[in-house]
């Protein structure tokens, strides 16, 4: 099977790493990853603070990268909901990309029907389910499931762990002070879980998070999700990796 | 709206002080909390909760979409009950009606039973310009009219204080209104709500003219009913002679038969109760048993207009059970005063900038207060898609000119990301100047003050794959 990566415009200019690791979990379940140039963002930044004119012409970009491809993939559940939730509005073309595109977890359980990716990482993890992969996309517990079968992996409940953690897009900005409390209440739950690494589906949330961990000097560091089920015991995350 | 909340400043600034308040902040997360669980608990009762979602959906829309119809209908049955219906425009159009109606009476006093209405509109300021008392009954509007305070909750107005607050404002302020507070008076909650009924049932006994709202209006009959949990509201609406509904027009449902479906959805979404303990409907006068003269002021407010959005009209489904503030994360640190409003959390950010319009400070920034996580949408027993709506403010705002330095970052974004070269020249810049980046930027403060920064990677995704792959 061949697909095509969304990496998503976070991912690629911040987090390239988690690009990394999508490309590296695919190939190992033998799918072919192809990585058009021509996409840039999804547009969800400006259609979500009410510029929808500037958020226009970066979806159609986008559909026409994407043209011939009958699965695009992506590591980023926010980025996944504004195409499928949006699209629709925006042309034929983009219309069309909306129920082609696939969170990362959806892909590896609905369409190629794995939960055990062979992955290896001997840690403790907590899981936050960011609002849009959680109510909008309706992961369910594709994430968990995916994350219970990696070998080593002790998964630890996380308190509170469908409320928001606080980024929102530019909420974070727009509302530092309210965004700021979210985060911190967001990580203090983590810590209270014991687990090494606050594990997540979506980079944006992570940034937020990340940046509030190291800034109140946390326990335990933030990582995506595609970073942990790339891990093998052959090929073991390497820590040193830039953190969020 | 009335002036009571104008004046505030815009939602960020207002939050600011409240996240940093510790007792406000222990107060709502503990209230918010204890009735989410309970909310979520009654609902998962109900295995046709999802069908009685969108049959209140599906009924307050058609009623919406007819709604010229239904409130003549409206105004027929009432007026055929033996009541007087009065439409009124707006905010003073309303306030003038109530003053003048109860003036006639000749009376300086009023009860009330706790109307979001009435507040909208500012009445008991209003009365109290022309020398008539408004006392509310409500025990939590009771506390907050008692603290010279502003509600900031729909349902639980002083959700903001705790018991300890409570029994102090007792007190101190109960002699000011009437019979004062028992000696000793505690803060347990059966001694706080002694003293309240106490204080109450005088003003029950004297009062003659009472005013009120109401949850819904049925148009087939010209019943009105009013929801509530303590029973002050009963007294209220039986024992005066006088009686003056305030009511918004979106209030009104069909029939009879639809109030099936929101005497299920309404109590367990706003208390988290299978029923209300008080369901008191009235229709016109009846000789011989409770007011003898009953007026209803149907409140218009902004409310035509918000009808005429077609995607912002759905905030006026809301049945103000308030699940949504319980729910939003935004709320529970903001607290309800910071919205600027008698309408707080997510239901207030997009229906007081409707009501109202977007040009003030804080009606432009209501839109903004939510990130957009979707608790609200979820909870909504009328399935208000409240993220939809505030996008759709948003844009209204943007329209109207926005925030000057925010578009201009909008332009600029969309001048590297519309092309995939200027994106990856501006991904090579930053990787290449990555160790003179400082750690707080001037500019994003917003950011910096509370969170690091992420590092720019030595790479970009962009530039691994063009190594690796091709
Ligand atoms: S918007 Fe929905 S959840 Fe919020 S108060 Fe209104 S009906 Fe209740």
């Amino acid at each position: 099977m061949r697909v095509a990566l969304f990496v998503t415009c976070v991912n690629d200019a911040l987090y390239p790493a988690t690009g990394v690791a999508t490309v590296r979990i695919l190939e190992r379940l033998g799918v072919e990853v192809d990585f058009p140039a021509g996409q840039t963002c999804c547009g969800q930044p400006q259609f979500n603070t009410g510029y929808r004119q500037d958020a226009e012409p970066l979806a159609r970009r986008l559909a026409d990268a994407f043209r011939g491809y009958e699965h695009v993939v992506t590591p980023s559940g926010s980025c996944a909901a504004m195409v499928r939730g949006h699209y629709a509005g925006f042309g034929a073309q983009a219309a069309a990309l909306a129920p082609r595109v696939h969170e990362l977890t959806e892909f590896l359980v609905d369409v190629l029907g794995v939960t055990d990716v062979g992955a290896y990482f001997p840690h403790t993890v907590t899981y936050h389910p960011s609002c849009h992969g959680l109510r909008l996309l309706g992961l369910g517990d594709r994430p968990r499931r995916l994350l219970e079968a990696v070998e080593g992996l002790v998964l630890r409940e996380l308190p509170g762990a469908e409320e928001c953690c606080g980024f929102g897009g530019t909420f974070a900005v727009k509302n530092p002070d309210v965004s700021a409390a979210m985060g911190r209440d967001k990580i203090d739950h983590a810590v209270s879980t014991g687990a090494e690494v606050l594990c997540g589906a979506d980079n944006s949330c992570l940034m937020h998070l990340g940046g509030v961990l190291r800034r109140e000097d946390a326990p335990l560091r933030a990582l995506h999700l595609a970073e942990i089920l790339a891990s093998t015991e052959t090929e073991p995350l390497e820590w040193t990796e830039s953190p969020r | 709206m009335s002036g009571t909340f104008l004046g505030m400043p815009a939602f960020p600034v207002a939050a600011k002080a409240a996240v940093g308040d510790a007792t406000l902040r222990a107060n709502l997360r503990h209230a918010t909390h204890t009735i989410r669980d309970k909310r979520a608990a009654a609902v998962a009762e109900l295995e046709d909760w999802d069908r009685l979602r969108e049959a209140g959906k599906q009924i307050k829309d058609h009623t919406l979409r007819h709604l010229d119809r239904y409130l003549l209908k409206l105004e027929e049955a009432v007026t055929a009950a033996g009541g007087t219906v009065h439409w009124a425009a707006d905010a003073d159009e309303a306030n003038r009606i109530v003053t003048a109606l109860v003036r006639a009476t000749g009376e300086t006093e009023v009860v009330k039973v706790k109307s979001m209405a009435t507040q909208e509109i500012g009445l008991n300021e209003a009365l109290e310009a022309v020398g008539i008392a408004a006392y509310e009954t409500d025990l939590a509007e009771l506390i907050v009219q008692l603290g010279h305070d502003r509600p900031s909750h729909i349902l639980v107005p002083a959700i903001h204080r705790n018991r300890g607050e409570i029994r102090d404002i007792f007190r101190a302020e109960m002699g000011e209104w009437g019979r004062p507070a028992p000696d000793g008076l505690t803060d347990t909650p059966a001694d706080l709500a002694q003293a309240a009924r106490l204080h109450l049932r005088e003003k029950f006994l004297r009062a003659k003219v009472a005013v009120s709202g109401a949850n819904f209006m049925v148009a087939e009959t010209g019943t009105l009913v009013v929801l509530e949990s303590e029973g002050n509201g009963r007294m209220c609406l039986t024992l005066p002679e006088t009686l003056i509904s305030v009511v918004g027009i979106e209030k009104t449902v069909p029939t009879w038969r639809d109030l099936e479906v929101f005497l299920q959805t309404l109590p367990r979404s706003s208390t988290a109760e299978r029923m209300n303990p008080y369901t008191t409907m009235w229709t016109g006068t009846t000789d011989g048993d409770g007011p003898r003269d009953f007026h209803l002021v149907l409140l218009d407010n902004g409310r035509t207009d918000t009808l005429a959005d077609e995607v912002g009209r759905q905030a006026l489904r809301c049945i103000r059970c308030s699940a949504c503030l319980n729910v939003c994360p935004v709320y529970e640190r903001a607290g309800g005063h910071a919205y600027g409003s008698v309408y707080p959390g997510p239901i207030g950010a997009i229906l007081s900038p409707q009501l109202r319009g977007t040009e003030s400070e804080i009606d432009a920034s209501l839109p903004f207060a939510s990130s957009l996580c979707g608790a609200c949408y979820e909870v909504c027993p009328v399935a208000i898609d409240i993220p939809e709506v505030l996008v759709h403010l948003r844009e209204r705002i943007a329209d109207q000119g926005g925030h000057r330095l925010e578009r201009a970052a909008m332009k600029a974004a969309g001048a590297v990301l519309g092309s995939p070269r200027a994106l990856a020249a501006a991904e090579r810049l930053a990787a290449s100047t990555r160790r003179l980046h400082p750690k707080r930027l001037p500019g994003a403060s917003a950011w910096t003050d509370s969170r690091e920064l992420p590092e720019v990677p030595a790479e970009s995704f962009r530039a691994w794959w063009k190594r690796n792959r091709t």
